[in-house]
């Protein structure tokens, strides 16, 4: 098959912006120009990025809340915990099941993940408060499952009426004594989006539960995998590929998890961060507790889960463990490569968009480069400025009144635990050989000059950018998806892989690489036009006399 | 077992609800403001809400949802949320320019007491509501009722838009109530045989049904126009199809406008549409046409030809009121048993209804509103069903107990047909059975033993 090169759409990115920012109300304009940037661009009146602030309202933002953060995406994914929502029943019902994180129920069958439980709040519960109401939804859901833990979600309403759902969830746990009852105060309207519910969720989870568990575990290169949820089943991929290296994933935060994976969290020797939005707060805390080192890594992409799996051999150093994950790498390649010339030959040259996450958008870029189509724009929903420009901007981040109002969890050494796995001189000769901690660079590097950054794009803008820019795909959520569609431009979900992945790991990249051939490629897009509305003109030989 | 830890033993509950069958007002809202021509749908609370019921819808239609939000932050939950509030009229009005705003609150903005009504006179005094341009809004707070109830506060706010001439219209309102766009277009296929004219709200037909056409309109050409809205206080009546999603719009027309109503279950199967059609017939003023007549005949010719396959046949029902008191009634007159009814919303007036419905089965009854699908599935496994008819939750349930299961309800996340192919009228009946015996067939195809497989059903 002829290489199918394919011309882009030329565009000048100061016009491009210019457009988008064109029909704003002043205030708006000035805001939001403040969040589109320029890569790289000399002229650039933001050399620096807006992030992580208020969306303004009325404008159609794709930002969900604090609980959708906190519950749906961090504690949604572990199976064994009976997660209870407390609020009107709204909240646990669109969190029910809709982000498809998959998971094997294992040996001791224990999964309430296709359950939805909820205090279903009622007008008499906001008067009179709710404290008793989730005091017996608790009791009813030990008394039906025994399960070894149990979370609390507060929605909007319960800090707005003050119910104190920790002291509930404490006397509770001590009731029980067999049970670890906790709660998390992540109500929608904290923060600015998801990610404040992240780090609300990954300061319970390190104050309740991690370190519950000092069992040792078997293993010799043991690890933890953070920021890795198993939509459409990533997580599986990279454990069958941790599994044939002989990586012990010790817990992954959080897909396929189970509560004891996060007891024990502190018994690995390395941290691997794949989200490093959602869970880097975890990681820090695991490293200052516990002495446990922390790396980025990205399993999205063939190339890049090559890279994550030599850097981890790295970080252990033994031969044997060098060898074998080389051995790994050997033996799954060639079935990628293979799959990748087949679809470059359809796939080479075209462009594509991504707004999603705080880390997706730039993990997948990976993938894309594989397939040799350019991201001519990219953004995040909810990242920071870190997330954009890389970590070294995090000591100048200023903190406003939104993010003031997020717990900073302050975290010593164990007195008794603290281990630090590398010695100063190891650590030191393994940044000297150019290894690097605690470090990531984020998206702006990774993007080509004079492409587009946007944070917290919205549906105007959206449609804009398709309309002036005409990538072949674009990618972002279930909400942006088919809007996008109606344009004739494809579009995929990143967030829930629509109905598909696993796209992590070597066989995730083939996967993906089918899926973007499949979608840029599709019939359909030939169709939207009627013959008659292509050539609308009446045949002279069955003219009307 | 996807629901392993799901025991027979049924124990009350008072204060957990699992696996609901309901969920809060303001989708209900947002579902109902997408039918109005020009309509941006605003949810005024945290942006979770509208992220949320955006998400389901989309994912029920598989269409583009546009709704806008109050965007609150901490600071506005504090304050109040009517600066957050006037920043989004103007925004919206002037980004996106829809014909009107309809805004609904959240148990956030309700709990702190925002007033929407109030912030609508201070934008129009403002003028930050554009000549020609409108807002209305409802109170929609999470913690009450349930989605049907969002959407019949909703659907009164409309028909709070009405006015009255003193000149009568000619024209009859219908008030269709929660269905899909389908049933609003065959609701509307029905009104036009008959020759009654009509004017259906809301009307989602077109809207949440849209071509694929290389063109995105925020704005959709279907929806009831506003025009529309303000002249049926002038109509010679109101059908309002559905106690729970439609009593309260007619009502209010009756009360303001002095627009005469009647309140009928909703079209689903074959009394209820016959009510239905002789209401319409009677207030239009007209007589039924033949075709009508065959349709239904077609109808009554189908259930005698495949008795057989129904008579008897336990099913377990899960949805909303209305719905369920139609279907209910359908099942009960082909000799199809419901013994498992369940809605989450509340209402002991459901109860009473299903009761009397089914009160000459020859079998038990369980019936519950404020009820939820853990509970439903504790009944199946006491007492098993041939089939389940309800949303897409239900296939956990069918999947494990090994029972057929009809979608029918919302949501349906994971089946297409909903958006096009309607479930009303002596048609939609006809799809209906087509359903239930497709499902009932295809299990006693894949059951029965070799000697028995049969080649004429």
């Amino acid at each position: 098959m002829a290489t199918t090169k394919k011309k882009m759409v030329q565009w000048d990115p100061a016009h491009v912006k210019a457009e988008l920012l064109a029909k704003y109300p002043t205030k708006v304009a000035r805001k939001r120009s403040k969040q589109i940037m320029i890569n790289e661009a000399l002229e650039n009146e933001t050399p620096e990025i807006t992030a992580n602030v208020r969306t303004t309202p009325g404008i159609i933002t794709m930002r969900g809340c604090t609980y959708a953060g906190c519950k749906g995406v961090i504690m949604g994914p572990t199976r064994d915990i009976v997660n209870i929502v407390h609020g009107p029943i709204g909240c646990s019902f669109y969190a029910w099941l809709t982000r498809r994180n998959q998971t094997d129920a294992g040996t001791d069958g224990e999964n309430y993940m296709n359950y939805c439980f909820s205090t279903d709040m009622q007008d008499s519960d906001i008067i009179f408060g709710g404290e008793k109401k989730l005091a017996q939804a608790i009791q009813e859901a030990y008394d039906l499952f025994h399960p070894r833990s149990i979370a609390v979600f507060a929605t909007c309403p319960v800090g707005l009426i003050g119910d104190d759902i920790h002291t509930v969830t404490k006397r509770m746990k001590e009731k029980f004594g067999d049970c670890n009852v906790y709660a998390f105060s992540c109500e929608g309207y904290k923060g600015v989006s998801q990610s404040a519910g992240h780090h609300i969720a990954n300061n319970q989870v390190f104050r309740h539960i991690v370190g519950e568990n000092d069992e040792e575990k078997p293993g010799k290169y043991k690890i933890n995998l953070l920021g890795e949820y198993n939509i459409g089943g990533d997580g599986f991929e990279i454990d069958r590929i941790f599994k044939k290296c002989g990586i012990t994933n010790i817990a992954t935060f959080s897909g396929n998890s189970t509560y004891d994976q996060f007891a024990s969290a502190h018994k690995a020797d390395l941290n691997a961060v794949m989200c490093h939005r959602s869970i880097n707060y975890v990681a820090d805390m695991l490293e200052t507790k516990y002495g446990i080192p922390w790396i980025k890594v990205n399993f999205i992409g063939a190339d890049a889960t090559a890279k994550s799996l030599r850097k981890i051999a790295q970080y252990f150093g033994d031969q044997e463990f060098i060898d074998q994950v080389e051995a790994v790498i050997a033996e799954e390649m060639p079935d990628v490569l293979a799959a990748r010339a087949d679809v470059c030959t359809r796939t080479e040259g075209k462009t594509a968009m991504m707004f999603v996450g705080g880390s997706r958008a730039h993990h997948y870029k990976e993938l894309f480069n594989e397939m040799g189509m350019k991201v001519i724009s990219a953004g995040y929903e909810f990242g920071h400025r870190d997330d954009y420009e890389g970590r070294q901007v995090i000591p100048d981040l200023k903190v406003d009144a939104d993010s003031r109002n997020i717990e900073e969890l302050t975290v010593e050494a164990d007195a008794t635990r603290f281990n630090p796995r590398k010695s100063a001189e190891e650590i030191k000769a393994l940044e000297d050989a150019g290894y690097k901690f605690k470090h990531y660079d984020g998206l702006a590097p990774d993007m080509d000059k004079d492409t587009l950054i946007i944070d917290d794009l919205n549906q105007y803008e959206a449609e804009r950018m398709v309309e002036l820019m005409k990538p072949d795909i674009f990618c972002a959520g279930i909400k942006e998806k088919y809007s996008i569609q109606k344009l004739g431009v494809p579009m995929k979900q990143l967030h829930s892989y629509d109905s598909g992945g696993p796209y992590a790991g070597f066989k995730g990249a083939v996967n993906f690489y089918h899926e973007i051939d499949r979608l840029v490629n599709s019939k359909v897009w030939s169709y939207m036009k009627a013959p008659w509305q292509n050539n609308p003109q009446l045949s002279a030989s069955y003219g009307c006399e | 077992m996807l629901l392993r830890h799901t025991p027979k033993e049924i124990t009350e509950r008072s204060a957990l609800m699992i696996n609901p069958a309901k969920t809060c007002q303001p989708i209900g809202a947002m579902y109902a403001a997408l039918g109005i021509h020009g309509c941006l749908p605003h949810s005024h609370g945290s942006q979770g809400c509208c992220a949320y019921h955006r998400s389901a819808l989309t994912r029920h239609y598989k269409e583009p949802v546009s709704a806008a939000t109050s965007s609150f932050t901490e600071g506005s939950s504090v304050f109040g949320g009517q600066a957050n509030m006037l920043q989004a009229i103007e925004n919206i009005f002037t980004v996106y320019n829809p014909v009107i705003i309809a805004a609904h609150t959240t148990c956030l903005s309700e709990t702190i007491g925002d007033d929407l009504k109030q912030i609508r006179k201070k934008a129009l005094t403002e003028g930050k509501i554009p000549e020609g341009k409108y807002m209305i809004s409802a109170s929609t707070p999470s913690y009450v009722g349930s989605h049907v109830t969002g959407f019949s506060n909703m659907v009164k706010s409309m028909a709070g838009l009405a006015e009255s001439t003193g000149k009568k219209n000619g024209k009859v309102n219908i008030i269709p109530g929660w269905v899909e766009p389908s049933d609003m277009e065959e609701i509307k296929r029905l009104t036009n045989m008959l020759g009654v004219k009509t004017i259906l709200f809301p009307d989602t037909s077109g809207v949440l049904n849209g071509p694929l056409s290389g063109e995105y309109k925020m704005f959709p050409d279907g929806g009831t126009t506003v025009e529309e809205l303000i002249s049926a206080g002038d109509s010679i009546g109101t059908l309002a199809l559905g106690e729970w999603c439609s009593a309260a719009a007619a009502h209010e027309l009756d009360t303001q406008n002095k627009v005469p109503c009647q309140v009928l279950d909703m079209p689903f199967g074959l009394k209820a549409t016959d009510r239905f059609i002789d209401a319409l017939r009677i207030m239009g003023g007209v007589t039924v046409p033949d075709e009508l007549s065959m349709e239904r005949g077609q109808l009554v010719d189908m259930i005698s030809d495949m008795h057989q396959y129904l008579y008897h046949k336990k099913v377990a029902l899960v949805g909303d009121p209305d719905q369920l008191i139609a279907m209910t009634e359908f099942l009960v007159s082909i000799d199809m048993c419901p013994i498992h009814i369940v809605t989450g919303t509340p209402g002991k007036e459901f109860e009473r209804r299903i009761k009397e419905i089914t009160k000459d089965m020859p079998f038990e009854v369980n019936v519950r509103a404020k009820g939820d699908m853990f509970l439903l599935h504790q009944w199946i496994k006491n007492e098993p069903v041939d089939l389940i008819m309800g949303n897409t939750y239900c296939k956990y349930i069918a999947r494990d107990e090994d029972i057929p299961l009809v979608r029918w309800g919302f949501p349906i996340l994971d089946r297409q047909g909903h958006q096009y192919f309607p479930t009303v009228g002596y048609k939609g009946a006809l799809r209906l059975l087509e359903k239930i015996l497709g499902a009932l067939q295809d299990r006693k195809d894949r059951d029965d033993p070799e000697t028995k497989f049969e080649l004429v059903l």
